[in-house]
């Protein structure tokens, strides 16, 4: 008693399923996403620029913090890029080293962004198991909250939480991570309602489990492949987010730098002639986030293998 | 001539691991008026064998041979061409009424589009004529009901209202694929009934693809069987249901439990349905049949006719099936 | 349908009134009020000030206050940092200009996502198609702070041709680029969706029984098609409309356009509560607004969802 469309997307994989026989669902995720080129170049890419981010420095001639004030007013000039004073991306405005600055930058807007997905990822699942298992008045309750959540315009209120309590990494963490885990909690909470109709949770409610060990067991390890999808493609949107605080000056803070904060530094220094103090924190902006779509792209495609 | 005449028809899919055939080298023909089942499991070939007719076929399918209705070959046709033949002389009709119904549009509009297009009806004659269309199938408040969308009808109900969409034009063919599959069983025999009526009443040809014996029995002139995508055996319903002689109709015909006999005697047919990627080179029912013989999975049995009015493909002697 | 307004206005009208509270309290716990500055006022003058604005009185007369404020007269207060112009004015001054530039990028993601998301549909594996999908993928990681730089570089430094920043009332050459930076990411983000919305949809069986029933391909894709694949790119507005009124803030600073993102970020700056809860309720209650419109076509194009 087979449905016949179910037929025709089985035609379709067909040779597909008869390799698969025998072959774990992760496995064969796995399979699919190195055969994905883009993907597989996304991850390369990553990893390229997560050692730059990591061991960059190492291969830096000049402290991040050291001002040269023999270059100072005289960057546009004086502060080119060049393997001779080995500033190999200049220097910036206050004659600083921009290669050690961009490697310092870029590892603080991988850390906020991977930091700020994990929160979210983490709270936006357990909310959305949680709603979805229980359901009724519960997540009905627990889901309006999200809504009234989400159509508050959360980076005015952000801004304002910077600068009343003053500008901090933690208060850059707490304000991102509390913004973000509401799409996930909808994401997770739709999941959950579909698994928890399956046998295995019905087997363990019958049989007196306690609920929050069926949803920490039996539900969120089959929401992982949802959630790791999710949480590649919101580490990118974190730290496009964290960029646009700094940009606005209210992120991280000097000494400290990201990517952000540097591209706004650069902006403000182009009109000078000094183009490379743009450019490379672009550069490195604009690869992290295509590597990580690119990744979170073929991961979904790989895990929910559906033709898009 | 032939209404429509299918002529060594291969369907393939090109996949991301190769092509793959669903339908290898099927011909079949059914004459004015005249029904005609076509049998099989899940995967034999025979939905997409009416896909291809139709030019229906998913965007990686590809059909080779031809498929001759009223002598036009459907598999060259333009588009444009195709378009005039579709829902005018020729019908089809869906496994699943749930979702074969566009959900965004009333029913009237999805109706009215038919007859405006094919009989340059203006819209409120479309309407009130498709109105008296789903009189026909016995949707009850037809005229009031038309205005609504098509999660106000029960499964039921959408499936006669797609047979009322179908027959908009009285085509001359209609196909129907497994048109019951997704009903319950007290309204699988209203559809059939329905089909039935049309049939005597419109004169329409009509295809019936289906995995149920039981609904073929009393409809259809003649069954054809299918299996991996080839034809295993065909005939005038009665006769073959008397004396299949192929074993894989036999083993469809046991599996199909009776009243007059003991449930003992209810067999099914062991092993999976064809993988369609990997047949073997001879018949593709050898890995399941019973009767295998030596040279069955190496060698294609040529599809040939006996009695004059059967074919059967199958290594085996008529007499010794069993 | 009036039903289904007032059953959306229940949420939306708490969720305001959370809204400010939320803000009202951010700022009362604040250290140090808007009137501590470097150099330290009187006490005297001070405890003057703080009288004028009410903000010796106690913390749930102060909210009565405001929130009565808001509710009946529409008044935000006076701004804390601009002598005798109250948050009404600031909004009436910067408003329209952000309504502006907003509409136009919100028109141009819209309609250049959306075609370019179902021409790509349409011509899949085709060139037209890898140029759409390209440009879409491009566009993703060129968020309004990043294009507003480059555009700034382009257009005005290299080439000359349009001005660096400012208003001038309105002008389409101070309008290109702040639409351009804004919408851009977003335009990308709705063709994408746009596109893969298309295709899942014409995969559907219903779309099989349209092809079945003869219809030309234009009428299948616009009567059949169009409505469940905007579904998805509808659904996407309101954060499209979220992140736009956010971006407006980078646009203000980055072209000096003067609208309300310029105040929020120097009230900010310098402490100017009123101005801030003034300009996050507004956009608090643009933003259920859209949402209500939103929910309403999708009322409208879904038969399935009841009023």
């Amino acid at each position: 008693m087979l449905r016949d469309d179910a037929t025709v997307e089985a035609l379709q994989n067909a040779s597909h399923m008869a390799e698969v026989r025998g072959r774990s669902l992760w496995a064969d995720a796995r399979a699919r996403f190195f055969r994905n080129k883009a993907a597989v170049g996304g991850f390369v890419l990553l990893m390229m620029i997560a050692a730059f981010a990591l061991f960059g420095g190492l291969l830096s001639e000049w402290e991040p913090d050291f001002v040269d004030f023999s270059l100072m007013g005289a960057n546009a000039s004086e502060g080119v890029p060049s393997f001779e004073t080995g500033h190999y991306f200049g220097t910036d405005s206050s004659g600083r080293d921009l290669y050690a600055r961009v490697v310092q930058g870029t590892g603080i807007s991988l850390m906020v962004g991977v930091v700020g997905a994990v929160v979210a990822v983490i709270v936006g699942t357990l909310y959305g198991a949680i709603a979805g298992y229980f359901g009724g008045r519960v997540d009905g309750t627990m889901m309006r909250a999200v809504d009234i959540l989400m159509s508050i315009p959360f980076m005015f209120v952000l801004i304002l939480m910077l600068v009343i309590f003053g500008r901090s990494i933690f208060m850059l963490f707490l304000g991102i991570g509390l913004i973000s885990w509401l799409d996930m909690a909808r994401i997770a909470r739709g999941q959950t309602l579909t698994i928890k109709n399956k046998e295995f949770v019905e087997v363990a409610v019958a049989t007196g489990v306690h609920p929050l060990r069926i949803i920490l067991r039996h539900i969120v390890p089959n929401l992982l492949g949802i959630v790791i999808v999710y949480a590649t493609l919101l580490v990118p949107n974190m730290i496009i987010f964290e960029s646009f605080i700094s940009f606005l000056g209210l992120g991280v803070q000097e000494p400290n730098t990201s990517l952000g904060a540097l591209i706004s530094e650069g902006a403000s220094q182009m009109q000078y002639g000094v183009l490379w103090q743009l450019f490379f924190p672009l550069l490195f902006f604009v690869f992290t986030i295509f590597a990580f779509f690119f990744v979170g792209d073929g991961l979904r495609d790989a895990l929910d293998p559906k033709d898009r | 001539m032939a209404l429509l005449e299918i002529e060594n028809l291969q369907v393939s899919f090109t996949t991301a691991d190769g092509d793959v055939n669903a339908v290898n080298g099927v011909s079949l023909d059914i004459d004015t008026g005249e029904t005609l089942a076509i049998v099989g499991e899940s995967g034999s070939g025979k939905s997409q064998t009416a896909f291809a007719a139709m030019g229906l076929l998913a965007k990686n399918g590809r059909a080779t041979g031809a498929a001759r209705f009223d002598g036009q070959d459907l598999l060259t046709l333009s588009q444009r061409e195709l378009n005039k033949i579709r829902s005018h002389d020729l019908a089809m009709i869906f496994q699943d009424p749930m979702t074969s119904l566009n959900p965004y549009m009333k029913i009237s509009d999805q109706m009215a589009e038919v007859l405006m297009l094919h009989k340059g009806l203006g819209k409120s004659a479309a309407i009130t004529e498709a109105a008296k269309m789903l009189d026909a199938v016995r949707i009850p408040d037809a005229k009031a009901r038309i205005t609504m969308y098509p999660h106000e009808f029960s499964g039921g109900m959408r499936q006669r209202i797609m047979v009322a969409m179908a027959l908009l034009c009285q085509p001359r063919l209609l196909i129907a694929d497994e048109p019951t599959t997704a009903l319950d069983v007290t309204v699988q025999a209203q559809i059939m009934q329905l089909l039935g009526d049309i049939r005597r009443d419109f004169g329409t040809a009509i295809i019936l693809i289906t995995h149920d014996l039981g609904i073929v029995a009393g409809f259809c002139d003649r069954t054809l069987v299918m299996y991996g995508g080839q034809i295993m055996e065909e005939g005038a319903t009665d006769d073959l249901f008397a004396k299949p002689t192929h074993p894989y109709t036999r083993g469809l015909l046991n599996a199909v439990p009776r009243l007059d006999q003991d449930e003992e005697t209810l067999r099914t047919i062991t092993g999976e349905p064809p993988n369609m990627s990997r047949l073997p080179a001879g018949c593709p029912f050898s890995p399941r049949c019973a009767q295998v013989q030596p040279n069955c999975p190496t060698e294609r049995p040529a599809l040939e006719t006996i009695n004059g009015a059967r074919r059967r493909a199958c290594h085996l002697p008529v007499s010794e099936v069993a | 349908m009036l039903s289904f307004i007032a059953r959306r206005l229940t949420v939306a009208i708490p969720t305001l009134l959370i809204l400010v509270v939320l803000s009202f309290v951010l700022m009362y716990t604040a250290p140090g009020g808007p009137f501590n500055s470097e150099r330290p006022l009187p006490p005297e003058v001070l405890a003057n000030i703080e009288a004028k604005y009410g903000l010796d009185q106690p913390f749930w007369k102060r909210i009565a206050v405001y929130i009565h404020g808001v509710i009946f007269n529409f008044d935000f207060g006076p701004s804390f940092q601009f002598k005798n112009r109250s948050v009404n004015d600031i909004i009436a001054q910067g408003f329209p200009i952000t309504l502006t530039y907003g509409f136009w990028s919100f028109v141009v993601a819209v309609t250049v996502g959306v075609s370019l998301g179902i021409a790509a549909a349409l011509r899949q594996n085709t060139w037209l198609d890898y140029l759409a999908v390209g440009i879409s993928i491009g566009a993703q990681v060129l968020p309004n702070f990043v294009m507003a730089p480059i555009l700034l570089l382009v257009f005005t430094l290299w080439l000359g041709w349009l001005p660096g920043g400012g208003w001038a009332g309105g002008q389409w050459q101070y309008l290109v680029m702040p639409v351009i930076a804004l919408s851009t990411s977003y335009m990308a983000s709705i063709a994408r969706i746009t596109r893969s919305s298309m295709l899942e949809v014409l995969n559907t069986n219903f779309i099989r029984t349209a092809k079945a029933k003869g219809l030309p391909t234009r009428r299948i894709i616009w009567r059949h098609a169009m409505k469940p694949a905007m579904l998805p790119v509808l659904s996407y507005l309101g954060p499209a409309f979220v992140g736009m009124i956010t971006g407006s803030v980078i646009i203000d600073i980055f072209f000096s356009t003067g609208g309300i993102g310029q105040f929020f970020v120097n009230s900010a700056f310098n402490r100017d509560y009123s101005v801030i809860m003034g300009i996050t309720i507004l956009v608090g209650a643009l933003t259920i607004l859209f949402n209500l419109i939103v929910d309403l076509l999708y009322a409208w194009i879904d038969p399935k969802i009841r009023y």
